[in-house]
């Protein structure tokens, strides 16, 4: 037996029954069952099994004091109304917070970052990673890691602007839908019904094969398939506020529609429609994602992520795990957003008030 | 230690936190209590006084957010402050039962009543399903439920408010507790329907020899059911006494200062009289529907400028739809409402910017009638920015005027918003709000019954103040007497729709009345204990429980 599986249990054990001194019941679960499973695996694989369970939790621990000093960062640097806020946040939606936000520098700055150009074609169809690229090339020889990188701007970006008019469209259409009532309020639900009652991706096939893939079409399309459920929630919520008494005051005032929607109904729903933006950002971004894979999204030679993956399927049967790459930057987004949105929807649906 | 052999509850020292702005703040400091078998304990006090948080301390309880942090509690030889939870949770429901004050929002929606009524009995495995349901039709007998053998079968939304208090009553006697604690159970009904209640439990106490703490704010109410009354301020005890000691010689101050709520009164304005004097509003033959459902009928009255006329009748009696109807949120089928002898146009919406300033509203509930994510600055700012067209310099001196007017200091309250404030500061705001517009009439929609009887006499002080100063008109609807007689002039009481009786204050006061006028009158509890027990007498037993329906 080497001194590192020596070591390996000597830790956990240690670790185990400090845990249970100290009555960290949890804690002592979790060191505990490691340490049986632990045993198993190590019986079953050997010392390499144990090694990699080793690099898992260094990575989990990494990932866990990455999230814990990107928060206390975001504390210090934010004014003292938002830090407050901010103390409330789980591990996990720093963590979150932490992916978008290196994903934002990328976008941002891809240029600057990447060390070729989006196109540039630098050396053999799939050739391996080395110093220069960091991730190798992909089937025209591009660097993959640049691609990757303007793929964060191209994919996110779209999928932002996408969200952003789903959510301009609904939001204003719920609104006034829970305002006006009647059978305004009627024809727009039941509009709303058509548009979700087709299959998302086979009418954004069809609307693409009609008026052609440019970007215009796509965000236009994406945000048109998303608006309904924005336009859902958003009149629900509404709905809850228009028939407070501070609504009829207001209308009593003789304010106008679009008074009584700006100042008095949207602040009292903002934080709903925030965790929603997140949870429908995942979703326009898998869509548009799906559609590039399918080769009507986002047109070559742009980096995009959905394309990336298609463009490159061909390996995967070569035992290659370049063509996931790109799929693990859209999951981990997807993840990430999702922890912080989460949070958020755990602090709205809280008894506290703000 | 060997308790008495008649003490049940033994709280000594109790002190409970409370977590707020990410700190443990002491919320109650070192109580004591001691109550003996079958005898009933008044806590009183105002909200925030820590009277419901020392009643759930009782059953060994603390609120989320909330923790007992030292003393001890002791029920019948147990101490309970460091009994595990799993024996704490079979004394609750079995020994220990719990009425709380809305039995709407306390029963679940989704079983029917003796289905909620039996869930201990079963539980604790004291009788079966069968011998359980037919305790319970006896104890609703008991309560003078409708009905008794088939109330229990119906769902909570399908009986009144007061007959649901009396089942919740029922409910909490399932197991024979020795210690009943009630929490402000009849402060959300009328006071026709009050009695019901508070007849009902006090005849269940008497006949089991029950214990109880009977919490509430209102001091009448509570000299009808307690031996013993408590008066609580900031978590702290005022002074303890015997139910007549207390009532006939208070020595604290506070409590004293209690006593005196109810003894503001302003002398009767009588109408204008004279070819040229019209009323601001006059309400002629209105009829309105909700629906099918008729709620007004021929409902006729004037208010004079600088007058206030109150509105009274039991909740459904058509006050707020008069209201509404005024306002013009419901356009009524028939008749016409005449302001300053002119018509008003039916609809909200067809009348004119200024008809609309001239007549404004305060409302019930403060926490709703004020949007909480705007500031005061701006919720008092904006009906004079919508009215007089202020912006800038002349509209912060504006909103400072009026903060200053209802009392509350402009350099500290102007920037907050709704929830940082109390209720009665809310309710302070929602007048100044209705000043703003510098209105001629004002309907006042229960404005001071969601509010300690402290602060609700401070807000009356101010709105008759307001009154004097800027001539206003009032419409005040009410459901309480006692507001009534301190600051109405004139009074319209309501039944079903309909105005069974109007006249100056004291002309109404003195008898003979309309007996619907009468029943609510003799409604109203009074400070002498004895009063519960007269007027059932006078009444008949059996009047109870139709008390309503006369």
């Amino acid at each position: 037996m080497s001194t590192f599986v020596i070591g390996y249990y000597a830790l956990l054990i240690g670790a185990s029954c400090l845990a249970a001194y100290f009555k960290r019941r949890e804690m002592f679960l979790l060191i505990f069952s490691l340490t049986l499973v632990s045993f198993v695996t190590g019986i079953v694989g050997g010392a390499p099994a144990l090694r990699l369970i080793t690099t898992c939790a260094g990575l989990l621990a990494l990932a866990a004091g990455t999230s814990y000093a990107f928060r206390e960062f975001l504390i210090l640097i934010t004014p003292e109304g938002v830090a407050k806020e901010l103390r409330t946040a789980p591990l996990t939606a720093a963590f979150g917070m932490f992916v978008i936000f290196t994903y934002a520098i990328a976008g941002i700055f891809a240029p600057i970052i990447a060390p070729f150009g989006e196109a540039q074609v630098i050396s053999s169809a799939f050739a391996p990673p080395d110093e220069t690229m960091l991730l190798g090339a992909d089937q025209l020889g591009r660097d993959m890691f640049s691609r990757i990188i303007f793929g964060a701007r191209n994919s996110v970006g779209l999928a932002l602007l996408a969200t952003g008019l789903a959510f301009f469209m609904g939001a204003l259409a719920g609104l006034l839908a829970a305002t006006k009532g009647g059978w305004f309020d009627q024809f727009m639900g039941r509009f709303a019904d058509v548009i979700m009652s087709v299959p998302s991706l086979v009418f954004a096939l069809l609307m693409l094969s009609i008026f052609g893939t440019n970007l215009t079409v796509i965000v236009i399309v994406v945000a048109v398939i998303y608006s309904p459920r924005v336009f859902r929630l958003t009149r629900a919520v509404a709905g809850n506020v228009v028939v407070m008494d501070f609504i009829e005051a207001a209308k009593l005032r003789g304010e106008g529609t679009w008074y009584l929607i700006r100042r008095e109904i949207l602040p009292n729903s903002t934080a709903p429609l925030i965790a929603e933006f997140g949870l429908e950002f995942c979703f326009v971004f898998l869509l548009i994602a799906g559609l590039s894979f399918l080769g009507l999204g986002i047109q070559p030679p742009t980096a995009d992520w959905g394309s990336m993956v298609r463009e490159n399927a061909t390996l995967i049967s070569f035992g290659e795990l370049t063509p996931l790459i790109p799929a693990a930057a859209i999951a981990l987004l997807t993840v990430a957003v999702n922890f912080v949105v989460d949070w958020m929807l755990f602090r709205s649906s809280g008894l506290k008030e703000v | 230690m060997v308790p008495k052999k008649d003490v049940l509850l033994q709280i000594k020292d109790l002190r409970i936190e409370g977590y707020s702005e990410e700190k443990w703040v002491e919320i109650v400091h070192g109580v004591d209590l001691t109550l003996h078998k079958g005898e009933v304990l008044g806590l009183i006090g105002e909200s925030g006084a820590g009277k419901s948080t020392i009643g759930l301390a009782s059953m060994g309880f603390a609120r989320d957010g909330c923790r007992i942090s030292g003393g001890s509690i002791e029920f019948d030889g147990m101490e309970l402050t460091t009994t595990p939870e799993s024996d704490l949770r079979a004394l609750r429901g079995s020994r220990i039962a719990y009425v709380a004050q809305s039995a709407a929002a306390s029963f679940n929606p989704a079983h029917k009543i003796i289905d909620q009524h039996t869930e201990a009995p079963i539980q604790y495995r004291i009788s079966k399903r069968v011998e359980a349901q037919e305790d319970a039709m006896q104890l609703y007998e008991r309560l003078r439920l409708p009905n008794p053998s088939e109330i229990g079968f119906r769902y909570p939304h399908q009986v009144s408010g007061g007959q649901l208090q009396r089942a919740m009553t029922a409910m909490a006697m399932a197991c024979r507790p020795d210690l009943i604690i009630f929490d402000e159970p009849t402060t959300a009904l009328d006071v026709t329907t009050q009695i019901e209640v508070l007849a009902a439990i006090r005849d269940i106490v008497d006949q089991f020899n029950t214990a109880a703490i009977y919490i509430t704010h209102d001091l009448a109410v509570v000299a009808q059911m307690a031996d013993t009354i408590k008066v609580l301020l900031k978590g702290e005890e005022v002074e303890e006494a015997p139910t007549a000691q207390m009532l006939g010689s208070p020595k604290e101050d506070y409590t004293k200062s209690l006593w005196a709520v109810r003894s503001f009164k302003r002398p009767q304005k009588n109408r204008p009289t004279g070819a040229d004097a019209v009323p601001i509003v006059s309400v002629q033959g209105i009829d309105a529907a909700y629906g099918k459902t008729k709620v007004l009928d021929d409902v006729s009255f004037d208010i004079y400028p600088g007058m206030t006329v109150a509105v009274v009748g039991e909740s459904g009696s058509g006050k707020s739809t008069t209201a509404r109807c005024i306002t013009g949120l419901l356009p009524p089928t028939k008749g016409k409402i005449l302001f300053n002898g002119q018509e008003l146009p039916a609809k909200y919406t067809d009348r004119t910017k200024d008809q609309l300033r001239q007549a404004q509203m305060i409302y019930q509930m403060a926490d709703t009638a004020l949007n909480p994510k705007i500031r005061i600055s701006e919720i008092i700012g904006r009906p004079a920015q919508f009215y007089s067209g202020l912006h800038g310099a002349a509209l912060k001196n504006r909103v400072d005027e009026l903060l200053d007017l209802i009392e509350l200091d402009p350099a500290k309250f102007y920037n907050r918003y709704p929830p940082e404030l109390s209720g009665g500061q809310k309710q302070r705001v929602g007048i100044a709000r209705a000043l703003a517009a510098d209105p001629a009439f004002i309907i006042c929609d229960e404005v001071t019954s969601a509010l300690d009887q402290l602060v609700a006499e401070g807000i009356l002080k101010l709105l008759d103040r307001l009154q004097q100063e800027f001539n206003l008109a009032y419409m005040f609807i009410t459901h309480d007497l006692a507001t009534v007689r301190s600051i109405a002039d004139e009074v319209v009481v309501m039944q079903r729709g309909k105005v069974v009786e109007q006249g100056p204050k004291d002309e109404m006061f003195t008898p003979p009345h309309h007996p619907y006028t009468d029943l609510l009158l003799s409604s109203v509890p009074e400070m002498d204990p004895n009063w519960l027990s007269t007027l059932l007498e006078e009444r008949g037993t059996d009047a109870i429980g139709e008390a309503a329906d006369v």
